[in-house]
């Protein structure tokens, strides 16, 4: 009997899932997501005390602050150095930024470009009152907040009039250095059927603890981030969009060492997707887990108010751990870092949380052992545009069995009701992808989603058979792992290589010196502005 | 395509394998069928096809057939085609450099450890360089290891470190240096614009000035590697696609009984 209340709590709470189609215990899932939020808040206990070098660029960049010095090093790095080299960052930008306006009468970027020059140092003028230096700042604030705002105004006015795709969304990357020639790319997969275009980071710009400025034309395996490449794509994207009668959504990687600036150009930009997730840099780039988890967390924040869907990483764990042994850890992360977003402001909509087709192709009844995760995920997070990830592990080169490989993967997808795919490309491990590449999987994908379109509200799953069974027991294993972090805390699972086989130290890492304690008279409004707005 | 099922092409070209003129099989001896696709940065019309069938005479096919073809996008049109190559290779005079060892599983490596050195071969491998893929020398060093084959991890006689991805050269070395590495494992997934050959070449000419390029025996993999590469640019060994934790280890042991 309890079972049925549950049920139908859940059905009032999300208006989309009323029963499971694998005999999921309810119960069991509220209770995970509730150990998972207890997970989450100690987290956030600890977020809240800090700064980091990252977030404080961030602040910089949020009211006005572009631009680079003599040497290419960017603005935001020279006014926190000063800060930092000072001893005072603890105070937070905000506060000596807002009380050199009063003494300078210049704007944030008159003073930043001062400091470049060492014309000016803001750690040594007089300190007025922490009241009069906040409504100094405060129109800054505000008129970032504004802009912002216009452009997610701009984002619904857009959806509204050309409409957009239908979900699953068809996501591709571009990948070719050259933000130019990137452009050529992108338009000619919004015009095959592409929904999401993601320009892909140079390799290594996740560990730059600043973000390159202008349009840039050379990179390695992929393009990288600038505030003047956003521009440039979403401007190419938009045109686009006009032309197909589609919005155009534009992916970026919000993560590495400048995740909270990354937020923030996407924000100022209107970039529409981006890769969020400390996780990831953790495991996969070495990135000291306190540096990441407070920076998430200021990033976050900024993706929710600016409207942003995020994709979390949990499928890379499948790149290193098995796909059929692991797969209750990425549910159990996929359900903590919801808990982790919730907490920064953002609504379910904007979670693509991360999971991926990646069990091996010669084990006997792999596309059921997918279908069963591929559908709890949905079940589980009944509205969030879960992020599916094509097969990359074992693509090897035969470029004809791959191709099947992403045909079964867009069948999971459709059959799931996942909200973004990510396409597989017949070419993974031999090249970033070519223009034809891109066309052979936006057509395979088109195919099968037409093809089988309501299959998934046609074809039940036999009560206790493969599929049913493999859901229930990786949820059971989720449930338990959950239960097991809550007892000792994020950093300390971490610690033990519980995500993904690997290990790492809570100061161990990239980034950690960037880490500083907040003072008493350290203020950041965006925090409370933007989450209050997007409530 | 209206020509049937069927091929009515005559066949009037000499039926029989020689070594010495090899050339593509198709479903007959010497017919050097070969399927090809590929974009030109034209628009899709009947000059196009023509354009791609130019190409493929000049490539040395003959008979070429444009099979399918569709715009991209707006000057841009994909070909998948089919020919009959006119081009032939001597297969009897075809040498390439490999690595020479015999290929054992990690019961007989550890056993040949055991027996002809007695001790733990310490293995330090990484992908260096801004390369963050860590799939290669995951697939060579995790104990689980990679399509049924077990990674060095799981050898008893070998003490393997994976130091992971993004790790500079300069680290790389000094970790090797901390650990008395008897190997040194590279692995390099990224290749756009050949960067992978300026981070080896990096390493090698590091560990030169060092004095420590013959102390370790040096090995790098890559989906794009191949050993003769690998040689080129001063390692000992370099393994391609379709390696194993099983040949990396069966070389490296045997390599080094033979240097004692």
């Amino acid at each position: 009997m309890k079972k049925a209340k549950e049920i139908v709590i859940l059905h009032k709470n999300t208006g989309i899932m009323n029963q499971s189609k694998l005999g999921l215990d309810f119960s069991k899932i509220k209770a995970a997501k509730a150990s998972a939020a207890e997970i989450a808040s100690e987290v956030q206990k600890f977020v809240n005390d800090f700064t980091t070098v990252a977030v404080e660029r961030t602040l910089c960049r949020l009211i006005g602050i572009d631009g680079v010095d003599k040497n290419d090093v960017p603005l935001p790095n020279v006014v926190i150095n000063q800060l930092f080299e000072n001893g005072v960052l603890n105070q937070g930008v905000l506060f000596y930024l807002g009380n050199a306006i009063l003494e300078t009468n210049n704007t944030p970027q008159q003073i930043a470009e001062k400091i470049s020059k060492s014309e000016l140092n803001i750690t040594k003028l007089k300190i007025n009152s922490s009241a009069s230096i906040q409504s100094e700042i405060n129109p800054y604030i505000l008129q970032s907040i504004d802009r912002i705002k216009t452009n997610v105004n701009k984002r619904k006015e857009y959806l509204t009039t050309l409409g957009e795709g239908s979900k699953p969304y068809i996501y591709v990357i571009v990948a070719t250095g050259n933000i130019y020639e990137d452009v050529i790319q992108a338009q000619a997969a919004a015009r095959q059927g592409a929904d999401i275009i993601a320009v892909i980071r140079t390799t290594g710009q996740s560990l730059l603890d600043y973000v390159p400025f202008g349009a840039t034309t050379e990179g390695f395996g992929g393009t990288f981030a600038t505030q003047e490449n956003f521009k440039i794509m979403r401007s190419a994207l938009d045109e686009i969009g006009e032309e197909v009668g589609r919005y155009i959504r534009l992916c970026n990687y919000c993560s590495g060492l400048c995740m909270p600036e990354i937020a923030a150009m996407g924000a100022l930009e209107r970039l529409d997707v981006m890769l969020n997730d400390a996780l990831y840099g953790i495991l996969f780039r070495d990135i000291n887990p306190q540096r990441t988890i407070i920076d998430q967390y200021f990033s976050r924040v900024i993706n929710g108010f600016a409207g942003v869907i995020i994709n979390t990483g949990e499928d890379n764990y499948l790149t290193t751990a098995d796909a059929f042994d692991q797969a209750h850890t990425v549910l159990a992360s996929d359900i903590i870092n919801e808990q982790l977003a919730l907490l920064a402001g953002m609504s379910e909509e904007q979670m693509g949380l991360g999971h991926a087709f990646e069990m091996a192709p010669d084990l006997e009844n792999g596309f059921l052992f997918e279908l069963a995760q591929a559908q709890m995920t949905r079940e589980i997070f009944p509205k969030a545009p879960l992020k599916y990830m094509p097969p990359t592990k074992f693509m090897t080169g035969n470029i004809f069995r791959g191709q099947i490989q992403d045909t079964l993967f867009n069948e999971i997808s459709i059959w799931t009701g996942q909200g973004i795919q990510l396409l597989g490309m017949i070419t993974e491990a031999i090249h970033t992808p070519f223009m034809s590449d891109r066309y052979l999987a936006i057509e395979n994908a088109k195919y099968i989603f037409n093809n089988m379109k309501n299959i998934g509200n046609e074809v039940e799953f036999k009560k206790d058979g493969i599929i049913q069974l493999r859901a229930q027991k990786v949820l059971d294993d989720a449930c338990n792992l959950i239960k097991d972090i809550e007892k000792e805390g994020l950093f300390d699972a971490l610690e033990k290589g519980i995500f993904a086989d690997i290990k790492r130290s809570k100061t161990g890492g990239k980034g950690l010196a960037g880490v500083v304690k907040k003072s008493d008279k350290y203020f950041n409004p965006f925090i409370n502005l933007m989450k209050g707005e997007n409530k | 395509m209206s020509g049937g099922l069927y091929s009515m092409e005559e066949k009037d070209f000499d039926r029989s394998l020689d070594l010495t003129k090899v050339k593509p099989y198709g479903d007959t001896m010497n017919d050097g069928k070969t399927q090809i696709s590929f974009t030109l940065p034209v628009p899709c019309n009947d000059e196009a096809i023509e354009a791609a069938k130019q190409l493929l005479k000049k490539m040395g096919f003959e008979n070429p057939q444009i099979v399918y073809y569709k715009e991209l996008t707006k000057g841009f049109t994909f070909f998948n085609c089919y020919g009959s190559s006119i081009h032939t290779v001597d297969y009897t005079l075809i040498k390439v450099p490999k690595v020479e060892s015999t290929v054992m599983d990690m019961h007989e490596t550890d056993q040949f450890i055991k027996e002809n050195l007695g001790r733990k071969i310490v293995v330090v491998g990484a992908s260096t360089g801004t390369d963050a893929h860590t799939v290669g020398i995951d697939a060579i060093m995790n104990m689980k290891g990679y399509a049924g084959h077990y990674g060095l991890e799981r050898y008893e006689m070998i003490d393997a470190y994976n130091l992971g991805s993004q790790v500079t050269n300069e680290d790389f070395i000094a970790k090797a240096i901390e650990l008395n590495a008897d190997v040194l494992l590279v692995s390099q997934t990224v290749t756009q614009k050949d960067v992978h050959i300026k981070n080896l070449t990096e390493l090698v000419e590091m560990l030169e000035a060092d004095g420590l390029r013959n102390k370790m025996i040096l090995i790098c993999g890559g989906p794009r590697l191949s050993h003769e590469l690998a040689k080129e640019l001063g390692f000992d060994a370099g393994f391609g696609m379709n390696s194993y934790a099983d040949n990396v280890a069966s070389y490296f042991s045997q390599e080094l009984v033979n240097r004692i």
